[in-house]
């Protein structure tokens, strides 16, 4: 139906936006495989004026051989998996709840959504603070009323405190979108199974699960997206400590702390492999949903 | 129509926005960089006196420390110019003032007095007998400890105590029912927090961070001991959770009153005998302990201002350094606000004023500053200049992954033998990396 | 259709709906109680919930230390401007994508999105030495191209979910009657769209508004956003649990308020072609 005219006024169209992605992508890019082959320590003096030695793979391999690389990439994983295995479970359940009819929807999907509103550190420095100090944080004073020592939260139970703040900030998000997948889901279809006398589980694996599918899908695509870059977290509450070193936290760990850009631009050469595996991975699964 | 209007009001917002944006300041303002510390903010507020006399304006760029750190950094680094003043530590002065990054501060006027500034001070933030920063404050570590608690323990602080009368007394002084802590000190990842804590102790049990050829020194005995110590200490006598304190937590303890003692930054005497303090009658102070080996566990550590080179307004900058860092400044603050809060530790003519003499802590800051030499700061010799550093451009990094796992320990996630094995790795491999080794 | 639910049902899902709804807004809450704290109280134990003398010294002290004002609009310029941008590049491809489709178009869309995975660390350097390189260090123009720039894949993506859910009928209907292509996307494509634009707008709004990294790393004086404000009150020495509350109000109540305004909109539009 497309005529040729138009395919070509389309490609046009489309042009900026390409065009300026494109070179938002290839200038920092070629930079950093540039940077990744050279010994460039601008604290030694290095700089490009004055030329940056060629050093091969050198960086490459001392990333990789470095004792922190594999349990950044484990802590990585664990954290964008654990994020989106509370978000999707919590936004699902919370979704079906504000389904429900009940007094007072508006304000408590108002209540729900404001996370998403919160700059990542306001919301690590207010949990960090306000609720996961253990002197004087919510937390300390709710585990003193009971009668039980405080958790030094950001110590003990780094890792799950950081995911635990960061599925705040994304829930509102994951609850949002999935409300509007359930809110077009066929009424009449669930009170025949009802009436059918299908128990709640099955309902809600035959019914509303397969119904939600695509919806999860694109939380899961976008939240990792978001998710495999989180930073402002984890620099404001633990500084990496506690194992909660993710692979762009080493990578700037490299950059900033240790000044040495060619190794960190190595590690960034890493993290884009690892996130197209990630992508690969997730494009199977969307991109079968996005046809549908 | 609504979309129409609505699309050319959100053009014309564009190119007002854009055309404002690539606008550049009017020329004679300053742009300054700064740490978030009590003494910076209150400079602030007496900029407009600055600008009054010198017609100068200044644009204060405020950053929480490990931020401005990684700001000012990758600005000098990519010669970004975007501040005219940036305020660094005793830590980057010298390695920045030796690529020659920093416009020498040799030629300050003669009311200004460059040979006030105490010697330490001045020496620290010199590369090459070049003054590269000027000390806008300077601090060395202390005991600061609770005269009543002591008392009520039957002791008595020694002016110049050993760790091991400190753990000592911190036993005596703990009463967990109460809440009381025997001693406070530093476990947080970082090398400006808990790293900085325990290579000053380190030195003073004969440890250090290198020997002659740059090799990494986490396997020998004088590092077990002190970090086997440091952790039994706390364990007998510390607050829980110590593995995440830094200066901020343990400043907030002592002044809640749940602290017997707290050895940290000479700056802090200020507050906890101020206002915020409910504690600040019953304040004593000791130099930081040794342990019989001739080097005593206080570090040296100076807030300077210094001029990235480079800048259009080199003249007003350093007109600006001169006024901040000058006797002045001194002499207006403590008119204003007593001789306590002025900026200690930075000149000598401070402390041979009668006023600042009766000042509780003075005379105990001035001798821990006296008593800090960067330049011989370990038992056995060391190739590097710095106490609770190594100033070198990788320190801060290795440091930094070092203290990390040190902090791990102390939250008994790990044993100390993992970490000093875990730290004498790292630190090899980024010598290695940095081509010391 | 209304189901029909006991009352009993509908008391239960209120409570629970109320009570997850508090518990999910409390960190807020708590932040803005907090800043009407003194410092003293902020840290009394048992923590006061109502009974204190509610101060405004926080916001007070707050205000003189640093400029809100001037923070505050350059997040606004800053984050509507690349808003703007964006969509101003981003409505063309989407409607090339969603209406002259090929083989390709979902592969570039994929593309696009990829883009978004380069770790921001990672290139702090390169960058960096860009925006030196051109002078653009310190200035809104170079903070809404980037920022513009990182969430155009985003906005190219929820364009071009919404066109595709606008039947192709109506648009070669508009065409028989002789519509140029300029007349239909403005009078036809776009106000059937404006739902899906608007949203749109919001999310990249919200999006380049809370974006801590960049904003933080390109700025000094000039151009410093509500980002750069905040980072003056992480961890200064001494109580600061109060003054940090207030200046993190005053860092997320724009944004909030604009966003509980505008949340039917954003929520009508949060679907990424999602609802089938």
């Amino acid at each position: 139906m497309a005529t040729k005219a138009s395919r070509s006024l389309a490609r046009m169209m489309m042009a900026p936006a390409v065009t300026m992605l494109m070179g938002w992508m290839l200038v920092p890019l070629i930079m950093t495989l540039w940077f990744s082959f050279t010994k460039y320590l601008p604290l030694r003096g290095d700089s490009i004026e004055r030329g940056l030695d060629w050093v091969g793979f050198a960086n490459y391999s001392r990333f990789l051989s470095s004792s922190a690389f594999w349990p950044s990439v484990q802590t990585t994983l664990l954290m964008v998996g654990g994020v989106l295995l509370i978000t999707v479970v919590l936004g699902v359940l919370l979704a079906m709840l504000l389904d429900q009819p009940m007094w007072g929807q508006g304000v408590v999907r108002i209540l729900i959504i404001a996370p998403f509103f919160v700059m990542p550190t306001v919301s690590a420095l207010v949990w960090k603070n306000m609720m996961m100090d253990p002197v004087n944080g919510i937390f300390a004073h709710l585990w003193r009323f009971f009668g039980s020592e405080p958790v030094a939260w950001l110590q003990d139970a780094s890792l799950s405190s950081i995911a635990i703040i960061v599925s705040w900030q994304w829930l509102p998000f994951a609850t949002l979108i999935l409300l509007t997948s359930i809110q077009s889901l066929d009424s009449e279809q669930l009170e025949a199974a009802e009436m059918d006398g299908a128990p709640v589980i099955k309902r809600f694996l035959f019914i509303v699960l397969p119904h939600l599918a695509r919806a999860i899908t694109i939380v899961i695509l976008i939240q990792t997206i978001f998710l495999l870059s989180i930073f402002a977290e984890i620099f404001v509450t633990t500084g990496g400590a506690f194992g909660t070193r993710t692979l762009t936290y080493l990578i700037f760990q490299r950059v900033i702390d240790s000044q040495n850009v060619g190794l960190g631009s190595a590690g960034g050469v890493y993290a884009i492999i690892l996130a197209n595996i990630v992508a690969i991975f997730l494009m199977r699964i969307v991109g079968k949903n996005l046809d549908a | 129509m609504f979309l129409k209007s609505t699309l050319c009001a959100a053009t014309a917002l564009t190119l007002i926005t854009a055309g404002g944006a690539f606008a550049d300041g009017h020329s004679a303002t300053i742009t300054i960089a700064t740490v978030n510390n009590g003494d910076m903010i209150r400079m602030q507020g007496y900029t407009d006196g600055f600008t009054a006399e010198t017609g100068i304006a200044v644009e204060w760029v405020t950053l929480e420390e490990n931020v401005l750190r990684q700001r000012v950094t990758t600005d000098i680094t990519t010669k970004g110019g975007a501040f005219d003043i940036m305020t660094i530590g005793m830590y980057e002065t010298p390695i920045w003032g030796s690529n020659g990054w920093l416009v020498p501060l040799n030629d300050l006027s003669a009311e200004y007095d460059a040979a006030d500034l105490l010697p330490a001070m001045a020496g620290g933030l010199s590369h090459e007998g070049t003054l590269y920063a000027a000390p806008f404050y300077g601090e060395s570590s202390m005991v600061m400890y609770r005269t009543d608690l002591m008392e009520a323990a039957g002791l008595e602080m020694p002016d110049a105590p050993s760790w091991s009368f400190i753990a000592k007394a911190a036993r005596e002084m703990t009463d967990r029912d109460n809440d009381i802590n025997g001693v406070c000190l530093r476990g947080k990842a970082g090398w400006g927090e808990g790293g900085a804590f325990i290579t000053a102790m380190s030195n003073s049990f004969g440890a250090r961070w290198f020997d002659g050829d740059w090799n990494a020194q986490f396997d020998t005995r004088e590092w077990s001991d002190t970090l086997n110590f440091f952790v039994n200490m706390m364990n007998d006598s510390g607050p829980a959770g110590y593995a995440t304190n830094g200066f901020n937590e343990n400043l907030s303890l002592f002044n809640q009153g749940k602290c017997g003692m707290w050895i940290d930054a000479t700056v802090a005497a200020s507050f906890v005998t101020g206002d915020d303090s409910t504690v600040a009658d019953s304040v004593g102070f000791a130099l930081a302990p040794d342990n019989g080996m001739g080097v005593r566990s206080n570090w040296l550590w100076a807030w300077a201002l210094a001029i990235p080179a480079g800048t259009q307004q080199e003249a007003e900058a350093k007109q600006f350094i001169e006024w901040a860092t000058g006797k002045g400044y001194i002499e207006q603050v403590a008119a204003n606000e007593g001789w306590a809060n002025v900026p200690p530790g930075a000149r000598t003519s401070l402390y041979e004023n009668a006023n600042y003499q009766a000042v509780p802590f003075a005379r105990m800051t001035l001798d821990s500053i006296l008593s800090a030499d960067p330049t011989n700061s370990t038992v056995d010799p060391s190739p590097y200049i710095g106490i609770q550093f190594a100033a070198i451009p990788e320190f801060a990094g290795i440091a930094t992954e070092v203290s990390q796992e040190f902090s791990a320990a102390y939250a008994g996630q790990q044993s100390i033998e993992d970490a000093l094995e875990k730290a004498q790795a790292i630190t090899n491999d980024a010598m290695e990396a940095a081509g010391y080794r | 259709m209304a189901r029909n639910v006991s009352t009993q049902r509908k008391i239960i899902t209120t409570a629970a709906a109320w009570t997850i709804g508090l518990i999910i807004f409390f960190p807020i809450y708590w932040t803005i109680l907090t800043s009407f704290k003194t410092e003293a109280q902020a840290i009394n134990d048992p923590p006061l919930f109502f009974a204190f003398n509610w101060t405004l010294e926080n916001y007070a002290i707050v205000q003189e230390r640093s400029d809100y004002m001037k923070f505050l609009w350059n997040s606004v310029v800053i984050a509507g401007g690349s808003t703007i941008f964006g969509i101003l590049i981003a409505i063309p491809a989407a409607w090339s994508m969603a209406f002259v489709p090929s083989v390709r178009t979902k592969d570039v869309l994929l593309w696009m999105l990829s883009t978004k995975m380069l770790p921001a660390v990672g290139v702090l350097y390169p960058i960096s030495l860009v925006f030196v390189q051109f002078n653009l260090l310190d200035t809104r123009g170079g903070l809404m191209v980037v920022l513009m720039l990182i969430n155009l894949p985003i906005i190219v993506w929820m364009l071009y979910s919404y066109f595709k859910e606008i039947p192709g009928e109506i648009l070669e209907a508009a065409r028989m009657d002789g519509a140029t292509l300029k007349e239909e996307i403005l009078y036809v494509l776009t106000p059937m769209a404006v739902p899906g634009i608007a949203s749109t707008l919001l999310l990249n709004f919200i999006l380049a508004w809370n974006e801590a990294f960049w904003t933080l790393n390109l700025t000094a004086a000039n151009a410093a956003p509500l980002t750069a404000f905040i980072a003056s009150y992480s961890s200064p020495e001494g109580l600061f649990f109060a003054k940090l509350s207030a200046a993190s109000t005053m860092a997320i109540a724009p944004i909030l308020i604009l966003g509980w305004f505008s949340q039917k909109q954003l929520v009508r539009g949060l679907t990424f072609g999602a609802v089938k």
